[in-house]
Formats: structure tokens, C-alpha cells, sequence
């Protein structure tokens, strides 16, 4: 287990409180200009070094993405965009980190705009984080108060403005073009990539798009070193990382382990345990709704890193853990999955727009024994027309679930759904008009 | 994708009160010039709140006016988005989290509940007309399954006789208090904490 002094988010439960002088106690904005003097290059440098990868999904090197930035700004200013539009089912670190780490965030963000030259931030927020978002404007105002943010930010000589915009519900701005688009005031649908957001992003100008806890672990890895970050976890899937755990567990919470824990330890150490026991286990979606699920064979040795994970065909994607019980329906659980995929398809691209309703439809038929034997695979063949067809990686969040679902239960899957669409017997009816299938 | 269906009963006339005028044109400041678009999105929410919860098809074309771009673009924005209510809502409008976290904990107990102290159906207003519900997507506080959202407010760790007793509340002009109905502190593990003692204990 990772000892209490290594944790970063040591407020995560708010014992502390959120305010500016509770969080000064706690190690936030302490000679944060010092970090700036040292320069840009060693501040991307360091954030390559410690090899953090973005939290907020995907997993791509930070260090890497910083340095995508153009070194000198042109003819366009730079921007840094904050992503707290955290709609996947099963997470919700970041709201911990608006509500109770404001200043974290705060300070990361000021760190990384100056390493990629930005002088103005936005932190796109889930409308429905209406009072979080009010928590993290008090903190940035507090922030100016103390000229922390502002003009000559931390007395480096460096400008920062810190805005926040809200969403509306759409879990599409997520993805990082579709927040883009939301920022300018558009329908939140992706863009093509490339030009990627790192040369042509938000109004056209090179724009850096990070996920709210990617950021906020920014200033400790700074402050502490990278060599101490590394030290944590093991080699690429490296630091410290908040998991979720909800579900069927009998103390579902927020918890800050190092990377590659083991799955059962978290379920059994933190969580309390799978409610019936661990023998109740039925199957464990790793990282939000989207990374496919893996059965309780596999949930009893894998390890919570990016890399084990992958090996599985599943994601740690934002490390969401949803524990399912075996008193549930494990296809009415997909089906309703489907279904939040159906809702928040952008319709952009045909094959996402058409094929997440197809599959939610079939398989809410199936969760009910009303499919029949072929559309099992047929159920199979639609995820693999979605896949890899359309702009974004929504077209592969909602179909590799169902794949995971048709990997690893496929037989309670057919044998609910087993009956044959043509008649064998009665051949003789004249309006069946297939009778010929049965001619050998 | 969802069906967003506007109001057949439209009012005539829209304007931004004073007090909202005055934010409106600060927010158009936090966007660079000439990209008074952006803030279309946080425009939509003042006229939401100034008109009873839901948006009006003349605010839509007020706030294009306002922000000197065509009403089309701020159209396709306010049927875009879920938060945006096209037709009128409770003045307490009851959010339900069905999403499979959600569901596992039994937030249809809740769903079942609001039909029945609320009203049949979705989106319908209660016979006091001051309620209306309606199931939503994941509202991103997991942890804190089955949970709700009442206006602006999250109402977490429920259960039926819970959404009851804040239902009953509410009805009788009360303002029920938000966070976790179990008594637990935000998103600790209850009674099984394990990490961070030392300061919890401070």
C-alpha cells in the first residue's frame, strides 16, 4: 500500500479544508517561482522524466503532448484548456479535485502554461457540476487576491488568467476536439484530427488539452522530483492515481493508490468488498464504462496499471472501477450502457449514430431472451463496423464493452437468446417465404 | 442521440433583466474579441434561470442578436445539449442518474418513487405544478450511488424511504439538505477508512 506521505491529494476526503491558507499549509504554492525560474525546458523536461501519463483516459505521455506546443509563440497566443467534463460512468475523481484540491489544480495549470507559453487558461466543466465549479471560481479568486494568478503571476513576470467555462451535458466534449468546438460555442462535435489541437486548436491557435488530475499532480511531481514519481509504481506506468470504486461493494469511495496495484486489493482492502464476498464476484469494468469488462477469473490477479490492462483487451482508461455482483443481470447492465452510448452519440459519423441504437435495442431484446441465435453474432459483426469508423474514439468506447460482454459471456448470452428463426417443421405453409433455406 | 422537443407554447417577448445584462456582458469579456460566440453557452443558462428553468424560442433569437450572430447557430446549440429545457420544467426539477453505476445500487427504486409522488410519466408537471423529474445520464458522483440532482444540488447515497422523506420536504416548502443521505463524509470509504489517518484524526 502506498504510504500516506507519498499521497499527492492529501485533502481528497476534505479533512482539511479547501481554502487558500489550508491548502498554503499543505505544501500548495510554495515557491512556486522558483519552479518557474528553472525554466521551461526543465519543467517539460522533469514532466518527461517522471513519465506521467494523462489521466484523463487515453494515457499519452504529458511531457510528450507539451512538447508538441510550438517553442516560440507566432503570430497566434497559445492556450491551455483544463478538461473537467468528467461524464464517464463510474468516475468521479475529478469532482473531488474541484471541490477539495482547488489550488492544486490552480498552481498546476499556472506551471504548464507557462512551459507551453499560454497566457490564458480555460477549465471546461460539466454543467452539471454547477457547485464544484463555484468551489474552484472562489479558489481562483483567492488565487488573484494573492497575485498567485494574474498579472506578474507568483512574481515571475509571467501573465495568467484563469477562466472557467461550463458545459451543458454532453459527454461527447470530452473528447478533446468536441471541447474545443463546445468552447467556441458550437455544437460539441469532434473535429478531424490531424491538424492536431497542439498546433491548431482552440480559434485556430496552438492550444495544450489535459485532463483535471493530470495537472493537479503536476506541481508535487515538480516540487518533489521526478525521480520520486518514477520510483512510484513501475516503469511506463509510473506515480500515484485516484481510482474510483462503485458498484456492488459494501464501502464504494474515492481512493489514492499507486499505479499497478492489484485489483482484489483495492476491491478488498478499500472498498470493503464484493457484497456477498469475493466468491459473489461476477465481473469488473476497469476504467469507465467504455474499457471492456473482464470476469472474475481475471479480476483475481490483474494489476491496475495501462500496460497489464491492454494485455487483457481491456483500458485503465480513467481508472472508473464498476464492480458487478452476481445477484445482477450482467446483459441488462451492458444494455443500459448501450443505452447512455445511444443518448450521447454526437451523430456526426453514420456508423456510431445508426449502431450504438442498433445495439442497445438488441441487446435490451436479448437481456430479455426475445433474440434469437444468429444476432448474437450479429451483435458482434455491428461493434466491428463501428470500431475504428469514425472520428473519434466514441465509436470504440461504445462497442467495446459489448465486444468485452460477447468475449466473456457469450455463453449466457446463447443460451438465453437460443431459438432458430426459420420453421422446420410445418413446411408446407405457403407464406413462408424462406422454406427454400431448408432444401439441402 | 435524444429527442429534444420544443414548447408549442412560446411567450412573446424575451429580455435580459438588469442584473443579467450586466454578467452577460462580463462573460463576452473572458473570450477574445471577436469570439463572442463562446459564450453562447453560458448566455442560454442566464435566460434559462431568468425564465422559470426552460428557454424560449425569442430568447434564442435574443441572445443571437445579442451576440451579433446568426439565430440558427444558437439554435443548434440549445437542441445540442441535454442541460438546455425547451419546454417547462418544476421549479424543482427532480435529475435521476440511471447509468449502470447508478443502477446497480437501485436507482430505479428512486425512479419508481418520483412517479409515484411526482408524476407517471417524465418530463410532466406534479399536480401542484411545482415538480417534475425526469431520468439522466450519469451525473458523475459514482461513488455516491444512487444519487439525484434537484436544480442545482446533489442528493446522494439514497433509497426509496430517503427520496421519500426529501420529496415530502420539498412538497411541503421545505429545502432539504444536500450531500449524502448516509451521514458519510464525501467520498470516503464509510466506517473502512485505511488511508490518511493521521490527518483525519488531527
Amino acid at each position: 500500500m502506498l504510504k500516506d506521505e507519498d499521497r499527492i491529494f492529501t485533502n481528497l476526503y476534505n479533512d482539511l479544508g479547501p481554502d487558500i491558507l489550508s491548502a498554503q499549509k499543505r505544501g500548495d504554492w510554495q515557491s512556486t517561482n522558483e519552479i518557474i525560474k528553472k525554466g521551461k525546458e526543465w519543467i517539460i523536461s522533469e514532466i518527461k522524466s517522471s513519465e506521467l501519463r494523462g489521466r484523463g483516459g487515453a494515457g499519452f505521455p504529458t511531457g510528450l503532448k507539451w512538447s508538441f506546443a510550438p517553442k516560440k509563440v507566432g503570430s497566434r497566443p497559445h492556450y491551455l484548456v483544463i478538461n473537467a467534463d468528467e461524464s464517464e460512468p463510474g468516475t468521479c475523481k475529478d469532482r473531488d479535485i474541484l471541490r477539495f484540491e482547488p489550488h492544486k489544480l490552480i498552481e498546476g495549470c499556472l506551471l504548464t502554461a507557462y512551459a507551453v507559453n499560454a497566457n490564458k487558461c480555460y477549465i471546461y466543466i460539466r454543467g452539471e457540476y454547477f457547485n464544484e465549479g463555484k468551489k474552484l471560481q472562489e479558489a481562483i479568486n483567492e488565487a488573484y487576491e494573492k497575485k498567485l494568478i494574474g498579472v506578474n503571476a507568483c512574481d515571475s513576470g509571467w501573465d495568467f488568467d484563469i477562466y472557467i467555462h461550463y458545459g451543458a451535458g454532453a459527454y461527447i466534449c470530452g473528447e478533446e476536439t468536441a471541447l474545443l468546438e463546445s468552447l467556441e460555442g458550437k455544437k460539441g462535435q469532434p473535429r478531424l484530427k490531424p491538424p492536431f489541437p497542439a498546433l491548431i486548436g482552440l480559434y485556430g491557435c496552438p492550444t495544450i488539452i489535459n485532463n483535471v488530475e493530470t495537472i493537479a499532480v503536476v506541481p508535487t511531481i515538480l516540487r518533489r522530483g521526478a525521480k520520486w514519481f518514477s520510483s512510484i509504481g513501475k516503469s511506463k506506468n509510473t506515480g500515484t492515481k485516484i481510482y474510483c470504486i462503485s458498484g456492488n461493494v459494501n464501502n464504494p469511495c474515492n481512493v489514492e493508490e499507486e499505479m499497478g496495484i492489484s485489483l482484489k486489493e483495492l476491491i478488498e482492502k478499500h472498498a470493503g468488498g464484493v457484497i456477498g464476498g469475493w466468491e459473489n464476484l461476477q465481473a469488473v469494468i476497469p476504467g469507465g464504462s467504455s474499457m471492456p469488462l473482464l470476469p472474475k477469473k481475471i479480476c483475481e490477479t490483474i494489476n491496475m496499471d495501462f500496460d497489464s490492462l491492454v494485455e487483457q483487451k481491456s483500458g485503465l482508461g480513467t481508472a472508473g472501477i464498476i464492480v458487478i455482483n452476481k445477484d445482477q443481470d450482467i446483459i441488462k447492465c451492458m444494455a443500459r450502457i448501450a443505452r447512455f452510448y445511444k443518448h450521447e452519440s454526437c451523430g456526426q459519423c453514420t456508423p456510431c449514430r445508426e449502431g450504438s441504437g442498433w445495439m442497445w435495442r438488441m441487446l435490451e431484446r436479448m437481456a430479455k431472451g426475445e433474440a434469437s441465435r444468429d444476432e448474437v453474432d450479429m451483435l458482434m459483426d455491428v461493434t466491428k463496423q463501428i470500431e475504428g469508423h469514425t472520428i473519434c474514439a466514441f465509436g470504440e468506447g461504445s462497442a467495446w464493452p459489448i465486444q468485452g460482454l460477447l468475449r466473456h459471456f457469450k455463453k449466457e448470452v446463447a443460451k438465453r437468446n437460443n431459438f432458430n428463426p426459420l420453421v422446420n417443421t410445418n413446411k408446407k405453409i405457403p407464406y413462408l417465404v424462406d422454406q427454400h433455406l431448408l432444401e439441402k | 442521440m435524444s429527442i429534444k422537443k420544443v414548447s408549442k407554447e412560446q411567450p412573446i417577448d424575451f429580455k435580459f433583466k438588469e442584473k443579467n445584462l450586466e454578467e452577460a456582458k462580463k462573460i463576452i469579456k473572458i473570450y477574445p474579441e471577436g469570439k463572442q460566440q463562446s459564450a453562447v453557452m453560458a448566455l442560454l443558462y442566464l435566460a434559462q434561470k431568468q425564465n422559470d428553468n426552460w428557454i424560449p424560442l425569442v430568447a434564442m433569437k435574443y441572445i443571437a442578436k445579442f451576440l451579433n450572430i446568426p439565430y440558427i447557430k444558437v439554435y443548434e446549440v440549445a437542441t445540442f445539449y441535454s442541460m438546455y429545457n425547451l419546454s417547462p420544467v418544476g421549479k424543482y426539477f427532480f435529475q435521476i442518474c440511471t447509468t449502470t453505476p447508478c443502477m446497480l445500487r437501485g436507482a430505479y427504486d428512486i425512479v419508481n418513487v418520483c412517479k409515484e409522488k411526482i408524476s407517471d410519466k417524465e418530463k410532466e408537471l406534479s399536480k401542484d405544478k411545482t415538480c417534475s423529474w425526469m431520468e439522466v445520464e450519469c451525473l458523475g458522483a459514482c461513488i455516491n450511488a444512487p444519487m439525484m440532482q434537484i436544480n442545482d444540488d446533489y442528493y446522494e447515497d439514497l433509497n426509496k424511504e430517503k427520496t421519500e422523506k426529501i420529496i415530502n420536504q420539498i412538497q411541503n416548502g421545505e429545502k432539504p439538505v444536500p450531500g449524502s443521505y448516509r451521514g458519510r463524509k464525501n467520498s470516503e470509504p464509510e466506517n473502512n477508512r485505511k488511508t490518511l489517518l493521521n490527518i483525519k484524526n488531527a
